[in-house]
């Protein structure tokens, strides 16, 4: 199976170091209190964050700092094949403790003693990188809440196909058999925040590999920016007074 | 039957239309963001750190600038318990004297039972038996509206119903916005006496609209409930409400009875003021 064409297009046309189309979309839902749906390509992710508000299991209660509760679920109608995954799913588990993780470097929790802060994200299409656009949509519902960050984190993926550093793999390419680079990122303080590998690879091919997703993190984090910015300036218009 | 498309989004729609014609002036920032050079003797407030000398934005919204403050406002954030705010709350659990009251906000209140007037109006030590009977005054899944007594280092609210004004609440409706929509002004509590009707503006978005307090006592109240006028106007009523908090448009007691006017003006129903049309309206008034 061809990844990479000799002219250099890959299998849905992109160029080795392009990202897919993005889009964001900030507030989807009444009753939550930030929410977002992040698309790279065909992967689609809706996030759900709620709180702060009062820890549910006293045994839990943090006197120093929020406590953050994240759980990733995939919807049975998001791959190809319709399949109910059951609760313990452990690629959920684990996906759901990669998101906290970062997520709880991200957010200033000393902020908020003795709160719970609730992210519940749902994959509604799956089409690979979907933990990446998971830590992206919860950032953009992090963001809508109002909750306070020391910086944006962004996340994409990447790998080494046919002789060719990849950057933002979909399902296809991720099921190549080449290695899977996750990289999580604070852009402003350039510090990584989340960094996974899968399968095999060079020391020297990670280490290009690892900068040309740190590139298109950054990319993916002006993105989001802009779209942030957009979102306050519409719905600010409406607060402001006449005149 | 009649169908009715709903259109996606038609606040921001709305919004986006008229924003073309002129460009806002507020300053927006995301997180990260860096603000300005941190001075000497600028204050920081809410939403921001100094990190290398500058200022930088820790949330998402618009720069206030107030003197030498500097701080920057989000969207919509949970309600912050301040002394002497009216609130409005639903009691979740009764227990050690004290009753826990769900306020929307980032913790828990408290109401104890040395805060409330007892029926009847008299003064006394509260016995154990008042303890017993805690859940005649309030029990669990109440409406209550009271005043924000303390709030303490660690968090933790108190409320109080020592008067008349505040207590349990019935004969009406409840609707729940953003805090952040609602002013905190002198009076919170208001009579619409063209329609009959009474609001109760929590400073933590919980709002009540229902029979004015002074006149519910007694049957006579449960009897004007079947008046559907009146219902209507509690409909109306609540409903500009939701109107208003879907366009994100402040809530005070002036908006409200605006917004209720032109809905009669333009011969709305109350169950048709949710629709694009009258949001269009409503935002060109507002122009």
């Amino acid at each position: 199976m061809e990844y990479v064409s000799p002219e250099g297009l890959r299998l849905d046309g992109r160029r080795d170091k392009e990202l897919r189309r993005l889009n964001a979309t900030i507030g989807v839902l009444q009753s939550a209190d930030g929410s977002a749906t992040f698309e790279m390509g065909n992967t689609k992710v809706m996030a759900a964050v709620f709180g702060p508000k009062e820890v549910e299991q006293r045994s839990l209660l943090d006197a120093d700092k929020a406590i953050v509760r994240c759980e990733y679920s995939m919807a049975t109608f998001s791959t190809g094949e319709r399949r109910r995954r059951g609760k313990s799913d452990r690629r959920a588990t684990e996906i759901s403790n990669v998101i906290k993780n970062t997520l709880e470097q991200t957010i200033m929790l000393e902020l908020m003693p003795r709160t719970q802060i609730d992210v519940y994200v749902q994959v509604l299409q799956a089409d690979g990188g979907t933990r990446c656009a998971s830590i992206n949509a919860a950032f953009l519902a992090l963001a809508d809440a109002g909750i306070p960050m020391r910086d944006i984190v962004c996340a994409c993926s990447g790998g080494y196909l046919d002789n060719t550093v990849l950057l933002d793999m979909n399902y296809a390419e991720d099921s190549g058999g080449g290695p899977d680079v996750v990289v999580g990122l604070h852009p402003s303080l350039d510090r990584m925040v989340l960094l996974q590998c899968d399968n095999r690879i060079s020391i020297e091919t990670f280490q290009e590999v690892v900068d040309l997703v740190s590139e298109g993190c950054r990319a993916v984090a002006a993105f989001m920016r802009e779209a942030l910015v957009e979102h306050i300036r519409l719905m600010a218009a409406s607060q402001q007074p006449r005149g | 039957m009649k169908i009715h498309r709903l259109v996606e989004n038609a606040p921001r729609q709305i919004i986006a239309e008229s924003m073309s014609d002129a460009p806002g002036n507020a300053v927006c920032v995301s997180v990260g963001d860096s603000i300005e050079n941190f001075e000497e003797n600028t204050l920081r407030g809410h939403g921001t750190l100094v990190r290398d000398d500058t200022l930088v934005a820790t949330v998402c919204g618009v720069v206030e600038r107030v003197n030498k403050l500097i701080t920057v406002k989000t969207l919509h954030r949970r309600y912050g318990a301040e002394v002497g705010d009216v609130v409005v709350g639903r009691v979740t659990e009764i227990g050690g004297k004290r009753w826990r009251i769900d306020l929307q906000a980032k913790q828990e209140a408290q109401l104890m039972l040395s805060a409330v007037s007892l029926p009847g109006g008299i003064q006394r030590r509260r016995t154990a038996e008042d303890e017993l009977q805690m859940r005649e005054i309030f029990k669990e899944g109440d409406l209550v509206s009271a005043e924000v007594q303390a709030v303490h280092q660690d968090g933790v609210v108190l409320l109080h119903t020592r008067s008349t004004r505040y207590g349990l609440l019935k004969h009406g409706q409840l609707v729940e916005v953003s805090a952040c929509l609602v002013k905190r002004q002198r009076q919170h509590m208001a009579t619409f006496d063209e329609y009959g009707v009474g609001i109760i503006l929590g400073c933590n978005g919980l709002i009540w609209v229902g029979i004015p307090s002074t006149d519910a006592v007694g049957d006579s109240a449960d009897a004007d409930m079947d008046d559907a006028s009146l219902l209507e106007s509690i409909a109306r009523i609540a409903q500009s409400i939701k109107v208003l908090s879907r366009m994100q448009m402040m809530i005070s007691t002036e908006s409200i009875g605006q917004t209720a006017r032109l809905s009669l003006e333009h011969g709305i129903h109350a169950s048709e003021m949710g629709r694009g049309d009258f949001l269009k309206i409503l935002w060109q008034h507002k122009e």
